[in-house]
């Protein structure tokens, strides 16, 4: 009960973080943050083998990889007006407006209340390489074409 | 409030979180960092609502979404890097133009 009040606290004001931060580098190491306290989240949630997944990939190489690129590129000036339609007021709108009907929709329905017994990597690595194995074939796929598609787009066109 | 509804709220407001930042952020990388909260909303709610079903397929429905998301996010940045030698900035603002 604590803790989930606790880990909601935290990850709420983190993520509010991440988006009001002006700072680019500020907002990265918020988000940094936001992924370990859901990684704590997991682990309450009786996902031990993804909040370490959690840690690993997202807090140690996504966060690693976006500040390289953000001491890559100009900090743009946030003081020209924006040519945008929306503003901020009319942003704040839309992501209020939503979550109320994302919340009215979830107060209508029937929710499951059976809990986990407990924390079970072995299942969840069998369900990988028995129901889900095209899916995981399709996934290693994937991330050779992300890799491929990633050195190609941000290649340099006239090192050709 | 312990139940499932308070980690699905929790998640929707995450998930809303992240679709304010990438209304109102201009910089392509916050852009980025936005669409990643709304990932991350998206694999806690798979988790919480496999946790309370007594099911560990959320869980392996939400290892997936984090190997998508990262593929996600290293073309993402590759495409940053490109718009950034383009354009000279990373500002979404002034990559309205499609000529090149």
């Amino acid at each position: 009960m604590i803790a989930f009040f606790v880990t909601a606290t935290v990850l709420m004001v983190s993520a509010i973080m991440v988006v009001a931060s002006r700072d680019l580098v500020r907002s990265v190491l918020w988000l940094g943050v936001v992924l370990v306290v859901t990684a704590a989240a997991y682990a309450q949630l009786a996902a031990d083998l993804l909040a370490a997944v959690q840690v690993m990939l997202y807090a140690g190489g996504v966060v690693t990889l976006v500040l390289f690129v953000v001491m890559l590129t100009p900090r743009p000036d946030d003081e020209r007006p924006s040519v945008a339609f929306v503003t901020p007021e009319r942003g704040l709108f839309a992501a209020i407006a939503m979550f109320f009907v994302i919340a009215f929709a979830l107060m209508q329905g029937e929710l499951p209340a059976t809990p986990l017994a407990g924390p079970d990597s072995a299942e969840v690595g069998r369900l990988f390489l028995t129901d889900h194995l095209l899916a995981f074939e399709a996934l290693s796929v994937l991330l050779l074409a992300a890799m491929i598609g990633a050195i190609v787009v941000a290649r340099r066109r006239d090192a050709r | 409030m312990t139940g499932p509804l308070g980690w699905l709220l929790l998640a929707a407001a995450l998930f809303c979180t992240g679709v304010f930042g990438l209304l109102t952020r201009r910089n392509a990388i916050s852009l980025l960092l936005s669409v990643e909260l709304m990932a991350n909303a998206v694999n806690l709610n798979l988790v919480a609502l496999g946790f309370w079903r007594g099911d560990p397929t959320g869980q392996v429905i939400a290892l997936f979404g984090i190997a998508l998301t990262v593929a996600e996010i290293v073309v993402g940045l590759a495409l940053v890097i490109q718009l950034h030698r383009h354009n000279k900035s990373v500002d979404v603002d002034d990559a309205r133009e499609l000529v090149g």
